[in-house]
């Protein structure tokens, strides 16, 4: 068990926000409470400019909030000075929304990238490195553009080395910033089975920000097929189904919080606009 | 009105905040020796055609017009030292300064600017790394080392540009050039010829870095910031070199 998986295991919760406020010139996000447990996945719905993308920010501590308490991985990071957050941070994966690849440096050196730099995990030998970076590499089936820079890939492809490089540390939390924004609904069912795949190969709790209902959609009824790749039905085996919560937010505000069943039958106008059937 | 000073304010405190890590930075580990000597290749390498190239004719030309004045009063000969002493106290660590400003603080801004709206920064930052660490302090030493070398080269290439006007047109021999123009530099002239570049290369370089990392809205962001550095530094060149001139005159 890494020491990430341990902590976790003792606070017992992921992530914490608890009556959160941050605002820019306007509310981002307004008395802002949830809690993620260890194993979870929770997808986050909304307009733009709900509030979604400030609320991943704000919980790995790019973003100050005004108020309120953010606790990560059992640690209150409110307060934590940039320098302190940096070893939390190492417990956490990070898509973001463009990928937020490194143009300057190849795919191989983009993912080595977390596993060089980030000294709370001490110097890992190259060979272990280049290991674990063909393996992650290997894992979103990219394998073969090591070599090549982010530019030279195509929009799904640069998506999925940023998956790459989030999980590459085999972080106990994952957050997703709009892994499918912008891309053709087979690419993002593609990007969607790899996030599934993660959740289900290594057990990690996941946070994903996006305005696709579908995207929930397999997150909450599809498992990763271990054996024959690919994804399949939860019902088939129900013992098996992680939590998967479902979060609705509104001008900075979670206006819906449960899972896909209630969301499902939720009267609220503004909630249904994200559930299609 | 008050929105609009406090709008000065802020920025002007993000400014000295940046500055402050960034020179705090240079004394911490972990320290980007690969980026700094990319940057030194980038902006002193990569400037010195344009910086020999300018230096050159701002030497020629200060020789032409000089030598019409002084043949006034017969003095041609004192176009040497006339042209050594406005290089190496002024024209030289200016214009090499502007010309670095004009290449690299643009290059710096746009590149933290893009990196900085495509979440790179962000990245960054969530995977372990202090950005300004590891991009602005490079950029900052990299442009403290290389902007006094080529100031010293653009002297150098300015006072040949001199001495092709002095030997072509006014007949002088290379001796009646070099000699006196060597002899009227003091220490003073020196001092005062690198402490200039020394400085305007930290703020070249922060003043670039500073509207790099705070560009928002997207590419069209990423031009303004680039222009505003330019700007910004060109104008604190000029202001700085008054002050420092102000200073050694009365030395």
């Amino acid at each position: 068990m890494s020491a990430g998986a341990e902590r976790v295991a003792q606070a017992g919760t992921v992530l914490e926000f608890d009556r959160v406020d941050l605002s820019f010139d306007v509310k981002v996000l307004d008395q802002v409470s949830f809690r993620v447990e260890p194993g979870e996945t929770r997808v986050i719905l909304g307009a733009a400019g709900s509030g979604k993308s400030v609320l991943l920010k704000a919980a790995i501590g790019l973003l100050r909030v005004d108020a309120g308490r953010v606790v990560l991985m059992g640690q209150d990071i409110t307060r934590l000075e940039e320098k302190d957050l940096v070893a939390v941070r190492a417990n956490v994966g990070v898509l973001f929304q463009e990928g937020g690849l490194f143009d300057s440096l190849t795919v191989g050196d983009n993912v080595a990238y977390p596993l060089e730099n980030q000294q709370v995990r001490g110097a890992v030998p190259a060979e272990e490195v280049q290991r674990r970076v063909t393996e992650a590499l290997r894992f979103v089936e990219l394998e073969q553009t090591m070599d090549q820079y982010p530019a030279e890939l195509s929009g799904g492809m640069r998506r999925r080395v940023g998956i790459a490089r989030a999980v590459v540390t085999e972080p106990p939390l994952v957050l997703y910033d709009s892994p499918t924004a912008g891309l053709d609904p087979i690419t993002a069912n593609t990007i969607m089975a790899l996030i599934a795949k993660e959740r289900d190969a290594k057990g990690a709790a996941s946070i994903i920000v996006t305005h696709r209902y579908q995207d929930g959609q397999i997150m909450a009824d599809f498992r990763y097929n271990s054996e024959r790749g690919g994804l399949i039905p939860a019902a088939a085996d129900p013992s098996s189904a992680p939590r998967t919560i479902f979060m609705v937010m509104r001008e900075g505000r979670i206006v819906f919080e449960g899972d896909k069943a209630s969301l499902e039958a939720s009267r609220d106008a503004y909630v249904r606009n994200f559930v299609r059937r | 009105m008050s929105e609009f000073f406090k709008a000065l304010v802020s920025e002007w405190q993000d400014f000295w905040f940046l500055a402050g890590r960034a020179f705090a930075n240079i004394f911490r580990s972990p320290h980007y020796w690969d980026d700094v000597a990319l940057q030194m290749e980038a902006i002193g390498v990569g400037s010195l055609p344009i910086v020999i190239l300018t230096g050159f004719f701002s030497g020629f030309v200060l020789a032409m017009q000089m030598s019409r004045a002084l043949n006034t009063y017969g003095a041609t000969g004192q176009v040497g030292p006339i042209v050594m002493i406005t290089l190496v106290r002024e024209l030289g660590p200016v214009l090499t300064a502007l010309l670095v400003a004009g290449r690299n603080a643009s290059g710096i801004a746009s590149e933290l600017g893009s990196m900085k709206v495509s979440e790179q920064i962000d990245a960054m930052r969530a995977l372990g790394t202090d950005p300004i660490q590891k991009l602005v302090t490079p950029r900052l030493i990299a442009t403290c080392v290389m902007l006094p070398q080529l100031t010293i080269v653009a002297d150098f290439v300015g006072m040949v540009g001199g001495f092709a006007i002095s030997y072509f047109s006014l007949r002088m021999t290379a001796s009646q050039y070099w000699t006196p123009a060597y002899q009227i530099l003091e220490f003073n002239d020196f001092v005062q010829g690198l402490l200039k570049p020394f400085i305007f290369a930290i703020v070249i370089s922060l003043v670039g870095c500073f509207y790099g990392m705070k560009t928002s809205g997207g590419t069209q962001g990423v031009g303004r910031a680039t222009t505003q550095a330019v700007v910004v530094a060109s104008v604190w060149v000029f202001v700085l070199t008054a002050f420092i001139t102000r200073i050694f005159v009365n030395l």
